[in-house]
């Protein structure tokens, strides 16, 4: 027997999750277009991976499994695993990194919308952890073709310093700790005019795609503001009284995974905050603990771990921020 | 290596402190249990446990003296609350209590009746009206089903009617989730 | 006068579907063969039948008397016979069975002699009996007693009337506004007047103009304080608490009356029954009903309280792909679990539906907590979080999370990209607390009364024991008398000093037994409640009717022939 409401919007999860990877697309064309191909090749892989192990892990869950790989969640989690990873990491990587993101961090916790923590973020983690070389093995912008990608990602001898190189942040970090200054380190080549040079146009790219899911509805304005104010008001603290030993916040919003992060990773609902008080409290936490990573840590980037570890937090920040209910406003008006 | 015994003899000082503070700051008044556990049962008054009412019964368990799954009326609902209060595993109802049933009330043949009072006395909580050689009747609201007075009846004129659902009583069910499976 | 609008979060704007039916005037339903009247005809109330098998009655005759705070009065919503007093299912999700009265028509739809009501002369009270004996409930849906509803009559500063029938496809408030601009407006100024405010608004959705227009020309000709105001159509701006938000800003929090806050709420046709109960004394026996959806030729019909929905079905005649019959809107409405049920106070709809106009929904997906449902709630909650402590029989939770502030209005679900019905799990959870609570309340009282009767029963022990130790004080203060003398003669033997207590024992208890038998009174009659001994004489009356029914038979002295007391 069905009960009312007897029409619905013709709304589904599937629709949601396309329109976060149509979002996705610019930032995508944009690292075509600056880095190369090869990340496409990362993403298909990805997408496969995570596909054949949500297929895998429903079965064993004796789940429906068409309904659930139909509604794309695992695509998503496979596409924002091959944005965040260097794009020419090993297929095996891509792999292992996705498999943990969907086997380990979404189904053994219940699947969608029971995993506490963000499946792509987690993968990260364990990959920088497991695997530290490897993930921090980004080309300069133009720096190898499409065949030397294809090379590395399939496998094929690593000369590894000679073709890829530290990102910008790695190289601000580094330069910092051999006693430079802002002025100087940034003097190298891999600093564009915000971020890292040709990183920053990706960056632009996924605050397009941003501006879309937002116009669309499907992120409200909480999640993405809180992060980039957050991230950016700590660096302007710190910014403000040493700009000698701190980058501005400028580059701080424009390099590493920011923009990546601010639309299309604490944007995650199902790990995230919910309440509007409480998604504001998450994403400035993120955006507050990556920069004391990026600026005091041990790893150049560290939004993966400020995001698992506002996860953590999101039940209390969720039960202490509980809006106010029609009526229950105090004054009754 | 004395800084370090200090630091720890502290750190036990303080802890130590802290947990007697708390120990009478948030001293337990009584022994709510029973009062917890006769909150759960459903106070039929019944004797089923075959302890004389719901709060012996409580005692009883609150004592250790009685398992958590005597309640028939109770169900198995009342038993996982009692197994989930007192920390304990989950057990079936005991079938030698009884079986649980759907929720009845007596009923009076008053044509039968012979007016002996003694269902009345049978009564644990007063939900028979009627007076000696005069007609006896059920006020059903306050009947809890405890089924103690079928057995004194001479004439054996009362009977276990089970209370039909109505609009006002009746419930949305839990919806069902359709999980088509892979095969 | 500034008429600023205010406005409630959340809300949605789904399809109207009002062009259907409203362009379709108000036309009067022929009689159908019977009409089952359901004594029931407000919420948790039923009324006391006073018509038997075979009785003639006539159209407003009453047939149900009311019973108990909340109940109203029920007529016959024709002439015609009684030819059934029973039980019938009820237009009700749960399709369970009702008191009804069964009626067949005499085609002659003869009024019953109506006295006007001089409302103008009349007390408050006076006029609050007239409205609950003609049986005017809230038309909205809700059939709340409108008697109830009025109150105290006291600190109500505005009467809202309730014109924005919010929910798509239902035009029948709409057609009224239009047709009867004048009657509802007179209504509304004798409510105005019993509930002593001062001003009276009347809220209307912006997608009814021509409703507007009618109910602005009506309130033109009258005293000035009557406002007309369109309100933005936005579902569930027609929710009492919504309108009264949008159209004074004032929120009415859960558990409290809008009364309380200086607000009363009516919704247009009860205002238009108002008026006609007490200008013109005519009781409640028949509403306007949309008939709409999958149908040849929707409408809009004056239907007699009792007539089938079979019968108005074949007025509006369904197409062959209707799969299920909805009464009410598509929002908060029900699917009829079966059609000859009868149209009661509360039916403003009846939609015929088929799979092309309302798809069964796609599969459950899982919630993914988007939080378009929080975006969506006009109550301000987090249904989500409502839907997992409900899902999870976390009641105490869902509770703490306000359930009891849903107004079931749907909205939550009508976004849900994951198709979650979630609305049931609120209906469940709901339900399962009241029962949880009743339960409750009945063990509570159980237990009172089983300690009570404990204690009873201890003390009637210790006062036999103290009677029984004063009587024997006294035997043996005899004896001590009678024996005082021989005692001084002779040493009596040893044994009989003994015997002599025990021998006043056996006499007392004797005694005892022969005063119990004297005075064999059942031990519970004393220290009764008001409310039992009220019972016992409820039962008491019940049974000399009975007797009077039976005394044809047997009399009672000879069913009672052995006493076993």
């Amino acid at each position: 027997m069905i009960h009312s409401p007897y029409i619905r919007k013709p709304a589904s999860i599937q629709r949601v999750m396309f329109t976060v990877l149509l979002a996705l697309t610019p930032g995508i064309a944009a690292y075509v277009w600056q880095i190369g191909a090869g990340i496409l090749v990362n993403l298909l892989i990805a997408t496969v991976t995570a596909l054949v192990a949500e297929a895998l892990i429903l079965r064993l869950r004796k789940r429906p499994v068409a309904i659930a790989i139909g509604d794309l969640s695992a695509v998503v989690t496979a596409w924002l695993v091959a944005l965040a990873f260097p794009p020419v990491v090993p297929w095996w990587l891509t792999v292992i990194a996705v498999s943990i993101a969907i086997i380990a961090v979404k189904h053994l916790y219940g699947g969608l919308g029971q995993n506490p923590f963000n499946p792509a973020m987690a993968a990260y983690c364990t990959m920088i952890v497991a695997y530290p070389s490897l993930m921090s093995q980004w080309p300069a912008a133009g720096g190898i073709d499409f065949s030397t990608q294809l090379n590395l990602i399939l496998g094929g001898v690593r000369e590894l310093d000679a073709i890829t190189g530290a990102t910008a942040l790695d190289t601000l970090r580094t330069g910092l700790r051999a006693d430079g200054t802002v002025g100087s380190v940034m003097q190298a080549g891999v600093f564009g005019l915000a971020g890292g040079r040709g990183w920053e146009w990706i960056a632009g790219g996924y605050l397009l795609g941003g501006l879309f899911l937002l116009a669309t509805r499907t992120i409200t304005w909480h999640l993405p503001v809180g992060f980039l104010a957050g991230l950016a008001s700590t660096a302007a603290l710190f910014w403000i009284f040493h700009p000698d030993q701190f980058a501005s916040p400028l580059f701080h919003l424009a390099s590493g995974g920011a923009m990546l992060a601010a639309f299309f990773i604490v944007t995650d609902p199902v790990s995230g905050a919910t309440t509007p008080r409480g998604k504001l409290i998450f994403a400035a936490g993120v955006g507050l603990i990556a920069y004391l990573i990026r600026a005091f840590g041990a790893y150049p980037e560290g939004i993966a771990f400020a995001v698992l570890l506002m996860n953590i937090c999101v039940p209390l920040i969720d039960m202490k921020t509980q809006p106010s209910v029609f009526g229950h406003r105090g004054n009754g008006k | 290596m004395l800084t370090a015994l200090i630091i720890m003899a502290g750190i036990a000082l303080v802890l130590g402190a802290a947990l007697g503070y708390a120990a009478i700051r948030f001293k337990v008044e009584g022994d709510p249990l029973v009062e917890k556990i006769d909150a759960i049962l459903p106070q039929t008054q019944c004797g089923q446990c075959s302890y004389p009412g719901c709060k012996p019964y409580a005692e009883a368990i609150a004592k250790g003296e009685a398992d958590i799954n005597q309640c028939p009326p109770g169900g198995d609902e009342g038993v996982r609350k009692l197994a989930d209060l007192l920390g304990r595993e989950y057990k079936p109802l005991s079938e030698e209590h009884g079986v649980e049933k759907p929720k009845s009330v007596a009923l009076i043949d008053e044509q039968t009746c012979i007016g002996c009072t003694l269902c009345i006395q049978a009564c644990p909580v007063d939900a028979i009206v009627g007076a000696a050689k005069q007609m006896h009747t059920v006020v059903e609201p306050l009947c809890t089903g405890c089924e103690l007075c079928l057995a004194p009846c001479p004439v054996d004129c009362i009977t276990m009617v089970p209370v039909p659902e109505t609009v006002q009583t009746w419930k949305w069910k839990y919806p069902v989730i359709e999980i088509r499976n892979v095969a | 006068m500034i008429s600023r609008l205010f406005s409630f979060r959340g809300g949605i704007k789904p399809d109207a579907h009002k062009n259907e039916s409203a362009e379709q005037s108000i036309q009067r339903a022929p009689l159908p063969a019977a009409l089952v009247v359901p004594l029931r005809q407000s919420t948790r109330a039923t009324a006391r039948c006073v018509v038997s098998v075979g009785d003639k009655v006539l159209k407003g005759q009453r047939i149900g008397e009311p019973e108990g705070g909340l109940s109203t009065a029920v007529h016959a919503p024709t002439s015609g016979t009684v030819t059934e007093v029973g039980l019938f299912p009820l237009a009700h999700p749960s399709g369970l069975d009702t008191r009804c009265v069964v009626i067949e028509p005499d085609g002659e739809d003869r009024w019953i002699e109506l006295k006007p009501f001089d409302y103008h002369s009349a007390s408050r009270q006076q006029a609050l009996n007239q409205l609950r004996d003609c049986g005017i409930v809230g038309l909205g849906g809700a059939t709340f007693p409108s008697h109830i509803k009025l109150g105290k009559g006291s600190g109500i500063d505005t009467l809202i009337l309730n014109g924005a029938e919010c929910e798509p496809w239902i035009t029948c408030d709409d057609r009224l506004m239009r047709e009867r601009a004048a009657d509802i407006l007179s209504g509304a100024t004798i409510l105005r007047e019993l509930i002593g405010a001062r001003e009276l608004i009347i809220g209307v959705e912006d997608n009814k103009p021509q409703a507007i227009a009618a109910m602005r020309e009506a309130a033109a000709s009258r005293e000035a304080g009557i406002r007309v105001v369109p309100v933005p159509s936005l579902y569930p701006a027609g929710g009492e608490k919504q309108l009264i938000r949008v159209l004074t800003g004032v929120e009415i929090p859960y558990g409290k009356l809008a009364g309380e806050f200086g607000i009363q709420c009516f919704n247009v046709g009860t205002a238009h029954a108002v008026y006609r109960a007490l200008a013109h004394g005519e009781p409640l026996v028949s509403r306007v009903v949309t008939l709409t959806g999958n149908v040849e030729r929707p409408g809009n019909y004056e239907v007699l309280i009792g007539t089938p929905i079979t019968h108005l079905l074949s007025l509006c005649r369904p197409r062959p792909d209707t799969d299920r019959t909805l009464m009410g809107g598509p929002m908060m409405g029900f699917a009829l679990p079966r059609l000859d049920v009868p149209v009661v106070k509360g039916t403003n709809c009846i939609i015929s539906a088929s799979p092309a106009l309302f798809p069964p929904p796609p599969p459950e997906q899982p919630c993914i907590r988007c939080g378009e449902c929080a975006r969506a709630c006009p109550a301000e909650l987090q249904p989500f979080e409502l839907y997992w402590f409900s899902r999870a029989k976390n009641f105490g939770k869902a509770q703490e999370y306000k359930l009891f502030d849903c107004i079931e209005c749907g909205c939550c679900a009508y976004v849900c990209p994951a198709h979650i019905p979630l609305v049931d799990y609120y209906r469940f959870a709901k339900s399962e607390i009241w029962a949880r609570e009743r339960e409750k309340a009945a063990a509570d009282q159980a237990r009172d009364r089983f300690e009570f009767r404990n204690f009873r029963q201890e003390r009637e022990k210790e006062e036999k024991a103290a009677k029984l130790a004063a009587k024997a004080a006294e035997t043996r203060a005899k004896l001590a008398d009678t024996s005082a003398t021989p005692a001084d003669a002779a040493t009596p033997p040893a044994g009989e000093t003994a015997e002599d207590p025990k021998k006043a024992l056996i006499a007392a208890a004797l005694a005892r037994a022969k005063a119990q038998k004297a005075a064999a009174q059942p031990k519970n009659t004393e220290a009764l409640s008001p409310e039992t001994e009220a019972e016992i004489a409820e039962i008491e009356a019940r049974r000399k009717r009975a007797q009077e029914s039976a005394n044809t038979s047997a009399s009672p002295s000879e069913r009672t022939p052995e006493t076993g007391a």
